[in-house]
């Protein structure tokens, strides 16, 4: 699993009903093809995202993780709910690299209903960055520690 | 005469227009029958397998229609029925009906299909157009509503096979054809219309030739359900096919037929079905179009031709073809055509026949029953400014059989039709309904968790590429599962039947369906789970189609794993499922109408004929919007002006419609019932209002050129200045140019202004009037004449207008040379540029969005198109519902069209705006917030941070905890993400309940 050959991210993707969602719906519709490794979990607004879902995420082993909502500044369904996700996010991918997980593994993105494309092409590119960057470094760190 | 309205109406016709038009008068409190000749409703939509320009799968889509029409308290389907004679009149009718025999006795089949698998006789699967056999006791598709067999009596041999089998004992081979006597209010037609005959057309060898195939037959052998479940082959011999031509326009726009209208649907359709056909085929699949004019005008076509050009390589060829012959020892075809004023032949392994749309079979019987004109064609008789009303006051109109239409115009006239009936028997509401029981709901919260998973095929959708069974498998082994299985289609009725058996006989208290997206289905399966006894909050889904087996329809075995590790998680998240209540919330019954123009106008007297208020605000200081602007019709049937001034003054005199002129909507607060509004008068002063829906009916612009000289030289107009020139007799031009597509199908606006090529066969047929001798040349890419216009386009071309083909690699030139104006083009049949002086050079210039859109989407929490136009909740299903709850559109907010189609939009969303005007109260999503108030520590940060003051403080035995106004919550969780001591618990999404679904979506599979 550690080899960088050959391997394939797990990445857990927290979406917004009513645009994220949405817009993955539409890369389905649209037969739009992205690599198979995001798990999407469907949340009402981004501004229910708690970060310490994403840390129990990267805990659990995912080697990435996204957060999509609505556009900024005034798509969110619910006023002000991507405002809040881009507050915590931002602040939380400063905490991560205490941690020693690379920022670069949180990935907040605004993908409207209508952009099918844009939500096929962010997975494409985290999955490529991802890939890159290799396995989450705390599940290495298990390993070493057993 | 005292006339005792009845509050109840007969829809006539069962497809997805008729389906839809019941609908909307069942949720609104009126008695629906819904008739149909046919032994199922669904129609021609049931028998398509994708739906344009989305992709969507049709039965996908329509499947959660049927199932509610079906278990609707207020419709009754009755099928295998004809009309025979109508008596009274608009209020009062009564109605007779013949039922043809099934042979079946309906009340007691239950659709269990052991007699289809023992019964000894083959007949053609009509359904399937004959492509493949059925039995002679059939249903005709396994999702049928409803799912009741029939008897094929012309191929019963009367065995008795079917009698003994049926343990319902619902066989009744002596049953008798019956009469019956309906009273109804009103009445609205949907029949549809009949599928071309494409042996008329016999240059094109249908009939003789196997592997040539209509459109309707191809549709069939593309769909998962169909004769060759979902694979392409050739009839004759099996192959998979390498190359297909598609021939665009059989038995449309042909003189010699006496069709000479447009079927204004084959366009897209045949783009369709030669695109999916590729997504159906394993090795690489050649496909060629045939056309005259690509007709892709709607919404987003466009942008579909042009991907289906580009990205999905369709090869498009504009010709007319001459025929077609056959290779007798390969059974391939020869296709032959003219391109570039040469004849070839290009050798095909198939051919399909794009057919088109002719009224339907009995439709002179049906006018004649009813007393209702038809037109020339054949077709319901409509006019421009009353597109659902029939000669006969009362009875109403709607889809393809007033004239060619697709799927989304038919739903919007269904709805329409919908307003237009409610509006006749409004006094009635409420009169003949009967309000939905659901058995009482059990209580689980003793139960350890006991768990059903569904598994759908989805036709091949799904299970072309996930290998569902092993997910069934998987999904047997996973903890709390007790019990699952797979199916075709777990949307169709049969399927909710076997749900509710399933949570019975499995003490089942929770239920997943891991098929296609919530966003559609989530509410069809929530229902089917609560009509079994449980809390429709024990229901969860999981998306292993759009988000899955669309997305990686090249990698089986990765779909399959992700569609298990999607199963897995949503299965740990349904293990702490709990049951949840719908709050109950009031219902202001008033709207906000934004916009006075033709749609804000017609919607705002909709609703006032059925007793609702309308606040109306126009922008402008005159009400009438672009319509003010339009002098003459193409379809010369009434005069715009005057019915702009009778529009006016209707909604002036209403005392329930209260307009506000210079005045804009500056805030929208709350939700579907209880919307509160500011709107900001000439004055200044603002007024607070209070509604239940609100209407978006904000018209579009016309495009301002930078194009061909437009505002440097005064000789260059656009149709708009054209037409106030004609009006005013200020015209004069020995020599015309129009040039379409301007500011349209371009780079910057992809997408087609669909209604600019009408304008200029219009205006060219008025300068053709007033001034036969000029000379008038309309350079265009594709003229769009779809429908009845293609009549107009060809009247144009009789009285000598010339019409000159250009392609973006060959655009007009315009200058103007010592005070000379030049045009110069390309004529593709002379094959040399040309080079005119005309006097006038006009632009049918696009239309464009309001440039106020992106403000009121951002107020109401609305999406745009790309291109700026408000967009709907779904392109084909839902053309005038926002995703949004109690928000609609209509008219050019949603894209260009023509006045018959704003007005049926407008008068669409009264119908879909009174199925909740209509309530007294609603029932709220149950996903709110709740607080433990043990736990709050009375920090006040989710009353700070919730959007709609939905949280308050309380004093609880002297501490300050924080309380929840259940029905001002939305549920978005922002409030329980924040809480510090994790008092606040998000209904459905616990953060128990989020982490379970993260933690096994990453679990490594053990097996």
């Amino acid at each position: 699993m550690s080899e960088k050959n050959g391997f394939e991210p797990k990445i857990i993707g927290f979406l917004c009903n009513w645009c994220s969602y949405a817009g993955a719906d539409l890369a389905g519709v649209s037969r739009i093809q992205y690599p198979p490794n995001i798990r999407i979990i469907r949340v009402m607004c981004s501004g229910r995202i708690d970060p310490a879902f994403v840390l129990e995420a990267f805990k659990d082993g995912a080697d990435g993780v996204l957060v999509a909502g609505c556009h900024l500044p005034s798509d969110c369904h619910y006023i002000s709910g991507n405002f809040k996700a881009l507050r915590r996010i931002t602040l939380l991918k400063k905490a991560l690299a205490e941690f020693g997980i690379e920022p670069e593994r949180l990935r907040l993105e605004w993908i409207s209903a209508s952009e099918g494309d844009k939500f096929a092409a962010v997975v494409r590119d985290m999955t490529e960055q991802i890939k890159k960057l290799g396995p989450n470094p705390l599940k290495e760190m298990e390993v070493k520690s057993q | 005469m005292a006339n005792q309205k009845i509050g109840a109406v007969l829809v006539i016709g069962g497809g997805v227009a008729g389906i839809q038009a019941s609908l909307d008068l069942a949720d609104s409190g009126f008695k629906v029958y819904l008739d149909d000749q046919a032994p199922s409703i669904g129609g021609v939509m049931a028998q398509l397998d994708k739906t344009f320009p989305t992709n969507d799968c049709s039965m996908c889509i329509l499947s959660p229609k049927l199932v509610t029409a079906g278990r609707h308290p207020n419709i009754t389907v009755l099928t295998n029925v004809e009309v025979t004679r109508l008596n009274g009149e608009a209020g009062s009718f009564e109605v007779k009906l013949r039922k043809l025999s099934r042979y079946i006795i309906e009340e007691k089949c239950n659709g269990c299909g052991i007699c289809a698998q023992k019964c000894p006789i083959e007949a053609v699967d009509t359904f399937n157009e004959g492509l493949s056999n059925r039995s002679a006791i059939y249903v005709e598709y396994p999702q049928a509503v409803p799912l009741k067999y029939k008897i094929d009596r012309e191929k019963c041999i009367g065995c008795g096979t079917c009698f003994e089998v049926c343990k319902a004992k619902a066989v009744a081979y002596d049953q008798k054809d019956s009469e019956a006597t309906l009273k109804v209010g009103a009445i609205i037609l949907a029949p549809g219309f009949e599928v071309f005959d494409a042996k008329l057309k016999s240059e094109y060898g249908y009939g003789r030739y196997p592997n040539v195939v209509t459109s309707i037959e191809f549709e069939r052998i593309l769909s998962a359900s169909g004769p060759y479940g979902g694979l392409v082959l050739r009839p004759s011999d099996g192959e998979i096919p390498k190359k297909i031509a598609f021939i665009q326009c059989v038995g449309s726009r042909d003189y010699q037929l006496g069709n000479n209208y447009c079927s204004a649907a084959c366009c897209m359709y045949g783009m369709k079905e030669a695109v999916i056909a590729k997504e159906h085929t394993p090795s690489p699949l050649d496909a060629k179009i045939f056309f005259m004019d690509m007709r892709s005008y709607g919404k987003e076509f466009d942008a579909y031709y042009k991907r289906a050009q580009g990205e999905w390589g369709i090869q498009f060829v504009r010709s007319r073809v001459a025929g077609v012959t056959e290779d007798p020892k390969t059974q391939n075809l020869f296709v032959h055509y003219v391109e570039d004023e040469t004849p070839k032949t290009e050798e095909f392994d198939m051919v399909v026949l794009s057919v088109g749309m002719q009224p339907p079979k009995n439709a002179e019987k049906l006018a004649e029953s009813l007393g209702i004109k038809l037109n020339g064609y054949k077709f319901c008789e409509t006019q421009a400014f009353s597109p659902m009303e029939t000669s006969k006051p009362g009875v109403f109109v709607c889809g393809a059989f007033s004239g060619p239409k697709d799927i989304p115009e038919s739903v919007a006239q269904a709805s329409g039709a919908a307003a237009k009936a409610m509006g006749v028997i409004a006094s009635k509401r409420g009169a003949e309904v009967a309000v939905k029981e659901y058995p009482p709901e059990r209580d689980v919260s003793l139960e350890e968790p006991r768990i059903g998973v569904f598994v759908c095929h989805c036709g091949i959708n799904i299970g072309g590429v996930v290998n569902v069974p092993e997910v069934v498998e998987y999904a047997r082994k996973l903890p709390n599962v007790v019990f699952a299985e797979a199916n075709v289609y777990t949307c169709s009725e049969d399927t909710q039947k076997l749900i509710k058996e399933k949570i019975v006989e499995n003490k089942l208290n929770r239920v997943i369906v891991a098929s296609c997206t919530p966003r559609t289905h989530e509410p069809l399966f929530k229902e089917t789970v609560q009509e079994a006894g449980l809390n429709p909050y024990l229901f969860e889904m999981t998306n292993i189609r759009d988000q899955c087996s669309w997305v990686h329809m090249h990698d089986a075995k990765e779909a399959t794993e992700k569609a298990k590790d999607l199963v897995r998680s949503i299965v740990a998240k349904a293990k702490l499922l709990a049951p949840l209540k719908k709050p109950l919330i009031n219902v202001t019954p008033v709207a906000l109408m934004i916009g006075g123009g033709v749609s804000g106008m017609t919607a705002s007297l909709a609703l006032a004929d059925q007793g609702f208020e309308v606040h109306l605000v126009e922008k402008e200081p005159e009400l009438g919007g672009q319509l003010r602007r339009i002098h003459y019709l193409l379809e010369k049937d009434s005069d715009p002006k005057e019915k702009l001034d009778a529009l006016v003054e209707a909604v002036t005199k209403n005392d329930k419609i209260r307009v506000y002129k210079n005045a804009e909507v500056v805030d929208v607060y709350g939700f579907v019932g209880n919307f509160k509004s500011k709107i900001r008068q000439k004055d200044g002063e603002e007024k607070e209002v209070e509604h239940g829906v609100v209407i978006v009916a904000t018209g579009a612009a016309e495009y301002k050129p930078n194009e061909y000289l437009y505002g440097k030289d005064p000789r260059v107009v656009t149709q708009h200045e054209l037409e106030e020139k004609l009006a005013s007799g200020a015209f004069q031009a020995k020599t015309v140019v129009m040039i379409q597509c301007v500011g349209a199908r371009n780079d910057e606006r992809p997408n087609c202004a669909r209604i600019c090529c009408g304008q200029a066969i219009k205006n060219a047929l008025k300068i053709k009037e007033t001034s036969p001798e000029t000379e008038i040349y309309v350079l265009y890419k594709d003229m769009r004449a779809y429908g009845f216009k293609e009549d107009y386009y060809r009247e144009a071309a009789v009285k000598g207008v010339i019409f000159v083909n250009y392609g973006d690699e060959r655009k007009p030139q315009v200058k103007a040379e010592n005070g000379k104006l030049l045009a110069s083009f390309w004529e593709p049949v002379l094959n040399e540029q040309l080079e005119v002086e005309p006097d006038l050079i006009v632009l049918s210039a696009a239309t464009v969005p309001n440039p106020d859109n992106k403000k009121l989407a951002d107020m109401l929490k609305v999406p745009l198109t790309k291109d700026g136009f408000f967009l709907e909740a779904h392109m084909k299903l839902r053309p005038v519902d926002f995703a949004t709850e109690g928000i609609f559109l209509c008219g050019m907010a949603h894209s260009p069209k023509y006045i018959d189609e704003s007005i049926a939009q407008a008068c669409a969303t009264a119908a879909r705006a009174t199925t909740i005007l209509s309530k007294k109260t609603l029932e709220m999503e149950g996903i709110v917030a709740n607080v433990s108030e043990d736990l709050c520590s009375g920090c006040r940060i989710c009353e700070y941070l919730c959007p709609y003051g939905a949280v308050e403080m309380k004093d609880k035995e002297g501490k300050t905890v924080a309380h929840v106004l259940e029905a001002l919550c939305k549920g978005c969780g922002a409030c329980g993400t924040a809480c510090p001591t994790k008092a606040i618990v998000m209904g459905h999404f616990t953060t128990d309940e989020i982490l379970a679904q993260v933690k096994a979506a990453l679990v490594e599979v053990k097996t």
